[in-house]
């Protein structure tokens, strides 16, 4: 008998059908990956299995847990296998966890709940849960507030509480999304390592996550299973069309066409560029340029840098000490004191269209606002005629005019913020996470967007990514950014073929790769990044650095040229 | 935070003055003397007395010299209850306010927060809608409509409680004025923790409680109470001040010899150093409080800084 038999799942909200008779078992020790794309109902089933589904939900089929069905159970039925049967890992543990109260105050909860253990005991089992998942000073992180940990700290803590009852089935919904992918490699490990003998249900969007880490992969697609099987066969010889796409759409960075080096002239050069925030560095020293019809990746973990240093260029924030030069001329000061025709030269997209479009807007008057400005003279007729263009130009018809953003899916949203940033005919286009937020298919599409025009024009693009497959398949040029330094700069081809620095290194492995057969040789990095304020000596990065020696803790390491690369590291061969 | 506190107070200080300020102005516009009576006095009298409370001065110099007493601690002297300086009369009139004030509130808050709670968690249904619909009467009933309608239902006609003051002891003649007081306070605070626990409850973080077997009483108790009581902790500095000026009118109603009634008293009266010290008491207590709120708040949530 499985531990977990889901037969004819499905969910309703309304008329609206989220899960369309999923079936699926899961064995005792088994881990079974669930991918699907944002709507597939990857996570209202994982929902369902704890019976935690909203009020509106209507389940209909049937849920056995161990012999005991859930679809209609009653509360102490549903709270007795809650956590002690059944433990869970949510996406983004921030939300996850209570703000209000420590951590230990939260976790303690569980063994009460389930009385495993007494009042007198319970605090012990807590901080020794702490430090199994593998918590730095877990008695202090016992009293500490979730905000006071980093995301992947606090995605250590939510692991804890879902195996601290030690339950026969995990399930992890997206566990990594919100971390980065050093960070990411680490909490996939941990939750290897401390599963044992408890089944596993991973959800996930990302392919390479499942490749790794799943004996089983199930396929879901607008609510329908498409294909399940071993993993390794569903890798090999997907049987539908929907997993060929998924695999077709996902970004591999251990192979594939690297773009060529462009060659040409520079249109835009930072030069030392610094910005200071209160008490901390978070740009040093920084220089790169950028040529016509060039892409240019920063890449690098959250607190590196790479968001500050194109906002100090786009004079969003003050740089402290720098240059910027666009097109033979200084760009100084804050954006509102530059010229109108460099304002409009450069121009912006963010990761999460829906807040960076108004909501009260309709698509026909975001994407026309810049017109108003900058062109003010151009007939409405005239305008209505540009924007029109401009929308086909990204891929949406004109039925999309009249739309307001939240009528929009986050593809299209998107699509619409990167027009809102052409329509003034920009020569560079700053792309800040503007493609993380979508899934694989809709990724594909709006890069496709970005290279065809970036053909016809010749626009130049900094592409801040933190995910390494997509920068393989789009930019010419790559910068590595760790703790607000420059590490590494090369041509894609040069770096992703031969990474010197060993941050690069450790960043490129730590990619998960949708192949469970060519999983690469792994080296996760050892612990986060550190305070920027107060970095570490010498190499900033040498406290996680395998190689690093006496030398590197005393002596930080200059930016040279190593044949064709730029990297800043005693040992680039090493 | 006992830098924080220490700003707190120091900022708090323009505010009194300006308070003060406006107070003693609109004292003395207010046509009439602390000393006209039906009987108009001798004019020699007059400003023999007059001299003697330095009435005949011009008005910044009275002012001057209100502030200058105030500084040393010295409310002054009353000008109508002869032989009380206006600092023993608060200090007899103050318990019986403050014994009402702080029975409203605790009993607002015990009934509000009960009240919003069982409504969010039954969200949509019968009760949840007669919890609303009680509290929206709550709100727009005035106290002074409310105090007679209790009087005479449970004082008058069912003579369950006292309905007055005079001749009464112990805590019951307490209930009927700490009901009128808390009432639209119990209606307001079961609007605001409702909405507020509405919003909690559907927060990710009480997902994942229940996902960990808890059961709704302990949901809420652990992981929802303390997050939804922020907009209703927000609320206690109006809340303290509503209360204030309520209990004017219900001491005055139910014939409470508190601070409101002074008050009512001395503004009649033009009793000026009496109504002023009031103002000064009450301000002082309102910034006082409020102070006390904003500390609060941030032993609830532990991201809040004081900077």
């Amino acid at each position: 008998m499985s531990l977990l038999d889901v037969q004819g799942l499905t969910i309703r909200y309304g008329d609206e059908t989220v899960v369309d008779g999923v079936n699926l078992f899961i064995d005792r020790g088994e881990s079974v990956g669930l991918v699907g794309e944002s709507g597939s109902g990857k996570s209202q089933s994982a929902l369902a299995i704890l019976g935690l589904l909203p009020r509106q939900a209507v389940a209909s089929g049937s849920i056995e847990f161990d012999g005991q069905q859930i679809l209609g159970a009653s509360d102490s039925v549903l709270n007795a296998l809650r956590a002690r049967r059944i433990g869970i890992v949510f996406q983004d543990p921030m939300q996850a966890l209570n703000p209000y109260l420590r951590i230990g105050a939260q976790l303690r909860q569980i063994p009460l709940t389930h009385k495993l253990r007494d009042k007198a005991e319970v605090d012990a089992r807590v901080v020794e849960m702490l430090a199994s998942v593998g918590l730095p000073d877990p008695q202090r992180q016992f009293r500490a507030y979730p905000h006071e940990l980093s995301g992947g700290m606090r995605q250590r803590v939510m692991l804890a509480s879902a195996l601290i009852a030690e339950p026969d089935l995990l399930i992890a919904d997206e566990p990594t999304t919100a971390l980065d992918v050093t960070v990411q490699a680490q909490i996939l490990d941990l939750l290897e390592d401390m599963r044992d003998n408890t089944a596993l249900l991973l959800i996930t969007h990302d392919l390479g996550i499942v490749a790794g880490h799943c004996e089983h992969t199930i396929v879901l697609d607008r609510g329908r299973l498409v294909e399940q099987g071993p993993t390794t066969s569903v890798f090999a010889a997907p049987s539908h069309a929907h997993t060929r796409a998924l695999l077709a759409a996902a970004p591999r960075v251990d192979r594939g066409d690297v773009p060529e080096a462009v060659t040409g002239s520079t249109i835009l050069s930072v030069g030392d560029a610094v910005v200071d925030y209160r008490d901390l560095q978070a740009v040093s020293k920084v220089s790169f340029s950028v040529k016509i019809g060039e892409t240019v990746a920063v890449v690098g973990e959250s607190g590196s840098g790479k968001s500050s240093l194109v906002r100090a260029m786009l004079g969003l924030v003050p740089m402290a000490s720098g240059r910027v030069v666009y097109a033979g001329s200084t760009l100084e000061g804050p954006v509102e004191d530059r010229a109108q025709s460099q304002r409009r030269d450069l121009q912006l997209v963010f990761q999460d269209p829906v807040s960076a479009l108004n909501p009260q807007m309709r698509v026909q008057t975001l994407v026309g606002e810049p017109l108003l400005v900058h062109e003010p003279q151009l007939s409405a007729a005239a305008r209505a005629e540009r924007v029109a263009a401009m929308l086909e130009r990204v891929g949406l018809s004109r039925k999309f005019l009249r739309r307001f953003p939240h009528e929009l899916s986050g593809g299209q949203a998107q699509r619409v913020a990167i027009a809102r940033a052409l329509i003034l005919g920009p020569r560079v286009l700053v792309c800040d996470e503007a493609v993380a937020a979508l899934d694989g298919s809709v990724r594909k599409q709006v890069l496709n967007v970005l290279r065809d025009v970036q053909a016809d024009t010749g626009l130049s693009i900094i592409f801040i990514s933190h995910d390494l497959a997509v920068v393989r398949s789009i930019s010419h040029r790559v910068l590595v950014m760790y703790l607000g330094r420059l590490v590494e700069m090369a041509d894609s081809e040069t770096l992703f073929a031969a990474p010197k620095h060993p941050y690069t290194r450790a960043l490129l492995d730590s990619v998960p790769v949708p192949d469970p057969v060519a999983m690469p040789k792994r080296a996760p990095l050892r612990g986060e990044v550190p305070s920027p304020v107060n970095p570490p000596s010498g190499c900033v990065f040498h406290p996680r650095c395998a190689k690093a020696d006496a030398r590197c803790g005393s002596k930080a390491p200059a930016l040279r040229d190593v044949e064709r690369t730029r990297v800043a590291c005693h040992y680039p061969n090493a | 935070m006992l830098r924080y506190t220490l700003l707190r107070i120091l900022g708090a200080i323009p505010t009194l003055l300006l308070v003060i300020a406006l107070a003693f102005l609109m004292v003395h516009a207010a046509p009439g003397g602390p000393f006209d009576d039906e009987r108009a006095l001798p004019a020699d009298v007059e400003a023999n007395i007059a001299a003697a409370y330095h009435l005949d001065e011009p008005l910044p110099q009275q002012f001057l010299r209100y502030m200058s007493g105030l500084l040393q601690g010295d409310l002054g002297p009353s000008y109508r209850y002869r032989d009380y300086t206006v600092a023993e009369l608060i200090g007899t009139a103050f318990p019986y306010s403050l014994k009402l004030g702080a029975l409203a509130m605790a009993l607002a808050l015990l009934l509000g927060v009960t009240a919003g709670t069982v409504a969010a968690l039954r969200q949509g249904t019968a009760l949840d809608k007669v919890v609303m619909g009680f509290s929206m009467t709550g709100i727009s009933i005035p106290v002074f409509v409310i105090a007679p309608v209790l009087v005479l239902f449970l004082a008058v006609k069912l003579q369950w409680l006292p309905a007055g003051w005079s001749g009464t002891t112990g805590m019951s003649r307490y209930l009927l004025p700490v009901i009128t007081l808390a009432l639209p306070q119990i209606a307001y605070i079961a609007r605001l923790t409702r909405a507020s626990m509405i919003d909690v409850l559907s927060r990710d973080f009480i997902r994942t409680a229940y996902a960990q077997g808890l059961g709704t009483v302990t949901v809420v108790r652990v992981h929802a109470l303390k997050p939804a009581m922020l907009p209703v902790l927000s609320y206690m500095g109006p809340a303290i001040a509503a209360i204030l000026t309520g209990s004017v009118v219900v001491e005055e109603i139910f014939g409470i010899p508190g601070l409101g009634q002074f008050f009512v008293r001395g503004a009649l009266n033009r009793d000026y150093t009496l109504v002023l010290g009031i103002v000064v008491f009450y301000a002082s207590l309102i910034v006082f409080l409020n102070l006390l709120v904003d500390i609060l708040y941030g032993a609830i949530d532990p991201r809040v800084r004081y900077q």
